[in-house]
């Protein structure tokens, strides 16, 4: 004998993006917060040691920021004008600044006033960095030359003026002490050695560089520019790996993650895009309210951190990991319960009295099952599954029209419950997965309470909202079957060339719905 | 016995006979006894087997009835005129009582001493019948005449349900549209009543069954309404009373009273049984979802047990508490068979649509049912005019590793259509669900068929459905991406095809899987399987494609066609000519699998007979006109387990498999050139004896025995076979039914057993051992039937003694004469040992 069987609510398959491990680990972020500073912010950098204090580099000022904190705990601000890239030693104690006058500025962060200052470039230095053997320091400025300065004698040890425009972009080795590259508008970028008088590769990237990226192995090098970033292999005498053009617009910055398996490009599109640096394909994708300037992640990738054109610094914090089993542990009975008896192995004499194992049925089915369908629908237009999920009441629905009760369910409703169908039927019955049952359930409503049109208010404008909601989606439907016929016609010429298939087609996909049972 | 080389082959049935010519009778001894067709089967309670068929009407069989005089006899009626008395523990007829006239329902009573009731048409009016009362003699012999009718009650109606006996047949009772008598046996009066024919919106209220308290002067009548009147008081022909009972929606089909009148069962087409304590409204058990509804409700004697039976050719036993114990299944007849016959290739059972929405796998050899796949997997409403999803088309792939199933729910406004793919889980021994489209075609899936490879590589799996929307489909496996998803594999669709908007109606693929025939309208269209481009077309107007099929090795460059105005037609691949054609209206046209045979089965004026041809030559090599009188609707080769030795040259194709067909009556039949006797004894026999049997070393040793003699058999001829199966068995029987205290002791019985297992160079002892078997089985043999009983308990007594070779010298000179005939051929069978 069969017992009761469930509704069964069909799950269909989402569409738009597939959820992926990568958007999963994206989204973990809590809402942003956002501080407002100066200008625009053309350099973030985070302290390489705890407690990865970070840097943002403003107009005229550079604010040092705590991991949590909204106000700024430190703040350098002796410039006349701009400062540029600020940017962390590698130990975190010093932090080195372009600025708009030329000079570059070496700050102690226990300190306010600079311990060093390097004078010597004419024009705006927009790039500085310290080589990984923390001595020296490496810029590049307007002057469309290339320096290196030495820190203890605060002098300039050597000057490449190889570029022909002006350097914006740099980073240095993390390998070897010697080796630096900027990036230049001359759409190229130049790798140097420190022990050589001149640049020893020069990489045609073909668009304005704006920034570079060195792979921590020192074997791949990554450039932006124009819409494109590049990934070229050093080694291999600076050979293209790949082009990627996921950006619309000038991608302004780049940023490796802690693990090195993922690349984030920021740009003016408002558009942070995540890579794999396997594949190269966009795995993840962030949204902005503006265009972007600037992009860093903290260590352990715990915190992003966005500066904007306006000014405005985004600060997206990762969420804690979900404690849930600790929580839970607390109510959980002892173990002893759960071995309890399941070792008693029962003697040959004793009687075997097996417990029936309870089907618990939700509230629909059973109503469902004892035959109270205006009761099932009733249960399944309450607010939770109404709003929610919206499958369980349309399942629901279409089981009382298999069973011929539809109607008797829909009728004899007050003004409150019809209100309510109404409303759900209005908002729903243009999803493509609901329209087939909900068009039959507006049909009968609309028969049912057509003597009383006209009595109460509320539904009345139910009622319209529904033929505003239907008459749109017509004039939807045939808007997009003018473009079918547009596209048919193309393909019609399309396939007249190539002359070979005979009326065959591969399946576009839209008829058929797909889907994967997960059980 | 005839040779199997001469005898012609004959169409058996081999199930799916309605279960439903009356109500089951359970045995004093917890048996129950079924009619089915024209046999009366008997199933034990306990294992649900089939544990005899007896045979022996003409016609369907309409009424069963235990002798209340004696309870391990049965009475039989059928519409062949004869009512049977049959000793149905050994399956025998004890006599054959011959009334005339049609027998449409049987009622024996204990009250009255050598008379049982039957319904007779009344002669010379149509559709009218009476209850009479048929005297039975007593006199001796088998076959006897029973002319000595009277009739008790006329106008009655003609099914079983609208009569029945009240409190020790005082009374009976007998409703016929809205009229109720009753008829007194001792005052001779009869009583009439009526209730008012109103027609309501839920139905009319007509008498549909009837059943009296067993105790109390109290009638029970069923309505077509759902409502259930007890009747009380009707000595009086204006103060009867009565009370209504109601809760079905729909008809209530059959009453039974309890055995003590407590309460009352009731069932309709809502397949719930319900319980009706002390007849009140207020009381009531209910026992739902029964699956199909209930046609017959019958109780035991003790009333321990109560059994329904189903529309659908289905036994559900139901213990007193009103819990399901068990059910007892052959093939499920279920509306329409829309699915086809298909060979599931893992369990060669047949495959096709069972319960509302369910696959029922059918094992032909033990008629039973293997199980129900819940495909649909929704709640069944039993409720007349409802429109619910069922299954429409099934396909496996060749090792039956996946199942696609397609479902349907017909409706002008959104139909609703399922493509469900189940992949075959080894660890659960069932199908899982795989895949699951929604709306595959925009219309009703006409074919389906996977590509029929051998599956070394699974990615070389292809589905493809054709559907009226004027395309086929082709679809295929496809990798998980989604590292979220639990399984690997999932289907989608590859391709869409079509051939000048006509709707596809058949697809099949090549044996070797590379070419795809699909037939739209006229037109039959074969496509490459790599990389579907239409190779050529074949057609032959004006007429329909109905059926297509390949030819299969030898003949594998043929492609079969057979269109609806009356044409099969055979295609050359090669040459893309007409082979042949030939004016035969197909109805079924079915390849066997195993080999090049393509079996046509064709419906000419009002009967339907088989060709059987290869599609090389355009003669047929075997025709079997009138096959069956009702059209049939599906056939199916199912490949035999080992190749059947036929000798003659005609039935060759019938070798490897065999060819089963469903008629329109939900009747499965095959093709045998055994006879029936052959068919039906030997089963029964070894059921017999096996049922009694533990399973003890002992008995596998003689299991064992036994097979090696039946392997044997085959290679000596069948002459011997059921002489040797005959003789051994009861003696075999015998020395496992003697008590242990009355055999001698295990010491004395071992030598001789174990020198009988011994290869011994004089033969001798082990010789002398089977003689004696032989000889001990004769004398049963000789026993007349009636006498069974006193004789075994001689031979509990003579048993052990013969078996110890003491009372060899009392043979008669006739049976040393059997003796040494049965020596001359029992060698070969010793030396097996």
């Amino acid at each position: 004998m069969a017992t009761y069987k469930p509704l069964v609510v069909h799950a269909f398959p989402k569409l738009g993006e597939r959820i992926t491990q990568d958007t999963l680990y994206w989204r973990g972020y809590k809402t942003p917060v956002q501080i407002k500073e100066f200008g625009a912010v053309n350099k973030i950098d985070f302290s390489p040691v705890s407690p990865y204090n970070y840097a943002v580099t403003a107009s005229s000022r550079i604010h040092i920021y705590g991991r949590y904190s909204q106000e700024p705990i430190k703040t350098f601000s002796r410039f006349k004008d701009a400062a540029y890239c600020a940017t962390y030693r590698d130990d975190g104690n010093l932090l080195v600044a372009g600025s708009e006058e030329g000079s570059i500025r070496l700050f102690d962060l226990s300190g306010r006033a600079p311990l060093r200052q390097f004078d010597g470039p004419t024009k705006a230095v927009h790039v500085v960095g310290f080589l990984s053997d923390k001595y020296r320091i490496f810029s590049g400025g307007d002057d469309y030359s290339s320096n290196l300065w030495d820190i203890p004698s605060g002098t300039e040890i050597v000057s490449y003026s190889e570029h022909t425009d002006y350097v914006r972009c740099g980073c240095a080795s993390k390998v070897n002490a010697d080796v630096f590259i900027t990036g230049s508008y001359d759409h190229t970028v130049k790798l140097f050695d420190a022990r050589t008088k001149s640049s020893v590769m020069t990489i045609e990237h073909g668009q304005p560089v704006e920034s570079v990226l060195l792979f921590p192995s020192g074997g791949l090098l990554v450039s932006a520019g124009g819409r494109y970033v590049k990934v070229w292999d050093v080694l291999k005498g600076g050979q293209l790996l790949v082009s990627l053009k996921n950006h619309h617009k000038t991608v302004t910055c780049l940023c490796l993650n802690s693990s090195g398996q993922r690349l984030l490009s920021g740009s003016l599109d408002r558009h942070v895009k995540v890579y794999s640096t396997t594949s190269y394909k966009v795995v993840h994708s962030f949204n902005y309210a503006t265009s972007i300037l600037s992009l860093a992640l903290s260590p352990e990738d715990e915190t992003i951190v966005v500066g904007m054109t306006n000014g405005v610094l985004n600060v997206k914090h990762r969420k804690p990991e979900e404690r849930k089993e600790n929580s839970q542990k607390k109510r959980q009975p002892a173990y002893r319960t759960y071995v309890k008896g399941r070792t008693y192995v029962p003697k040959q004499e004793d009687f075997c009295v097996s417990k029936p194992v309870k089907h618990v049925l939700r509230k629909y089915d059973k109503l469902l099952k004892s035959f109270q369908s205006s009761k099932a629908l009733d249960a399944v237009l309450e607010p939770p599954i109404r709003l929610y999920t919206p499958e369980v009441t349309v399942a629901v629905m279409q089981e009382l029209h298999r069973r011929g009760t539809l109607r008797s369910a829909l009728a004899g409703r007050d003004e409150k419950q019809i209100n309510l169908l109404l409303t759900f039927v209005a908002r729903r019955v243009i999803e493509p997965r609901f329209t087939p049952v909900l068009v039959t359930v507006a049909d009968m409503i609309t028969d049912i309470y057509q003597p009383v049109v006209g009595q109460s208010a509320v539904v009345d404008r139910q009622f319209l909202r529904l033929q505003e909601a239907i008459g749109k989606e017509i004039d939807y439907q045939e808007e997009l079957l003018e473009v079918l016929g547009m596209m048919d016609t193309l393909f019609a010429t399309f396939t007249k060339k190539t002359a070979t298939s005979l009326e065959e087609k591969k399946s576009n996909g839209l008829t058929d719905t797909i889907e994967t049972n997960t059980n | 016995m005839v040779a199997p080389a001469a005898a012609a082959l004959r169409v058996v049935r081999c199930g799916g006979s309605s279960l439903h010519g009356a109500r089951a009778v359970f045995s004093a001894d917890s048996y129950l006894l079924c009619a089915s067709g024209d046999f009366v089967k008997m199933y034990s309670v306990a294992t649900e087997e089939t544990l005899r068929v007896m045979g022996g009407h003409a016609d369907l069989v309409t009424g069963i009835q235990l002798n209340p005089h004696n309870h391990m006899q049965l009475y039989s009626s059928s519409l062949d005129g004869t009512i049977k008395l049959w000793d149905f523990m050994d399956g025998i007829p004890i006599k054959t009582f011959t009334v005339g006239s049609k027998l449409l329902a049987l009622y024996a009573l204990g009250s009255s001493e050598d008379s049982v009731f039957v319904i007779i048409p009344k002669s010379g009016e149509r559709d009218t019948f009476q209850l009479v009362s048929v005297k039975l003699t007593k006199a001796a012999g088998q076959d006897l005449e029973a002319k000595e009718l009277s009739v008790v009650l006329d106008g009655v109606d003609a099914s079983p349900k609208y009569i029945a006996f009240g409190r020790e047949g005082e009374y009976v009772a007998s409703v016929k549209e809205v009229n109720l008598q009753v008829y007194f046996f001792k005052q001779k009066q009869l009583n009439r009543f009526s209730v008012s024919a109103v027609k309501t919106k839920s139905g009319n209220n007509q008498f549909t069954c009837i059943a009296c308290h067993p105790t109390e002067d109290c009638i029970a009548t069923g309505h077509a309404d759902g409502k259930i009147r007890i009747w009380r008081n009707f000595y009086h022909k204006k103060e009867y009373t009565y009370s209504t009972l109601h809760w079905h929606h729909d008809t209530v089909m059959d009453l039974a009273f309890s055995v003590e009148g407590t309460s009352l069962l009731s069932g309709g087409v809502e397949s719930v049984l319900v319980l009706w304590h002390n007849q009140s409204d207020c009381q009531k058990d209910f026992l739902p979802r029964l699956g199909s509804p209930i046609e017959y409700i019958s109780l035991a004697s003790d009333g321990t047990l109560c059994c329904t039976l189903h529309t659908d050719n289905r036994i559900t036993i139901i213990n007193s508490n009103l819990r399901f114990a068990k059910s007892i299944q052959g093939l499920i007849k279920s509306a329409d068979v829309r699915t086809g016959l298909v060979v599931d290739p893992r369990t060669k059972a047949l495959v096709l649509n069972g319960e509302p929405g369910h696959l029922q796998f059918y094992c032909l050899q033990s008629d039973q049912q293997l199980f129900s796949l819940d495909i649909v997997q929704r709640q069944y409403i039993h409720q007349a005019g409802l429109n619910q999803a069922d299954l429409v088309k099934v396909a496996f792939s060749a090792q039956g590793k996946w199942l696609a199933t397609v479902e349907e729910r017909e409706e002008v406004t959104d139909p609703e259509l399922q493509l469900k793919l189940w992949f075959y889980d080894e660890e659960t021994q069932s199908f899982k669900l795989n895949t699951r489209i929604n709306m595959p075609h925009e219309d009703q899936i006409t074919d389906m068929c996977f590509r029929d490879m051998d599956e070394l590589e699974d990615d070389s799996l292809i589905l493809v459905t054709t559907g009226r929307d004027c395309v086929f489909k082709v679809w295929v496996m496809v990798e998980d991406t989604d590292p979220e998803a639990q399984q690997s594999v999932s289907w989608s669709c590859d391709f869409v095809g079509s051939y000048h908007n006509y709707q596809a109606t058949n697809c099949c693929f090549s044996e070797d899987g590379s070419l795809l025939a699909v037939s739209f309208e006229e037109t039959v269209t074969v496509w490459d399987s790599v990389t579907w481009d239409l190779k050529c077309t074949f057609c032959h107007p004006p007429g329909k494609i109905r059926n297509i099929c390949f030819g299969r090795l030898t003949c594998s460059k043929y492609l079969i066609g057979a269109s609806d105005d009356g044409f099969l037609c055979c295609w050359n691949l090669l040459s893309c000519a007409l082979e042949w054609s030939a004016h035969l209206n197909v109805l079924v046209l079915q390849p066997d699998p195993l080999s090049e045979h393509i079996a046509a089965v064709s419906w000419l004026s009002k009967e339907s007979s088989l060709f059987v041809f290869k599609p090389n030559e355009p003669r047929p090599i075997y025709i079997q006109r009138n096959l069956c009188r009702e059209k049939i609707q599906l056939a199916a080769f199912v490949p035999r387990d080992e190749p059947e030795t036929i000798g003659s040259e005609k039935y060759l194709w019938l070798r490897r498999s065999q060819l089963f067909f469903l008629t329109d009556t939900q009747e499965l039949m095959t093709l045998s050139t055994k006879s029936l006797q052959e068919r039906l004894t030997p089963t029964s026999k070894q059921l017999a004896v096996e049922e009694s049997i533990p399973m003890t070393p002992f008995s596998l040793l003689l299991g064992k025995h036994r097979r090696q003699q039946s392997q044997e058999d085959i290679d000596l001829g069948k002459l011997f076979v059921r002489n040797k199966r005959e003789q051994d068995s009861p003696a075999v029987k015998e020395l496992l039914h003697t008590p242990a205290h009355v055999l001698p002791s295990a010491s004395f019985l071992c030598p001789i057993f174990i020198n009988s297992l011994l290869i011994s160079k004089q033969n001798k002892s082990a010789e002398e051992v089977a003689d004696e078997v032989e000889m001990e089985s004769e004398k049963t043999e000789d026993d007349s039937d009636e006498e069974r009983d006193v004789t075994e308990m001689e031979q509990e007594d003579t048993s052990p003694l013969e078996l110890l070779g003491e009372t060899t010298c009392k043979l008669s000179k006739s049976q040393e004469k059997e003796l040494r005939k049965i020596r001359k051929m029992d060698y070969s069978w010793i030396s097996a040992f």
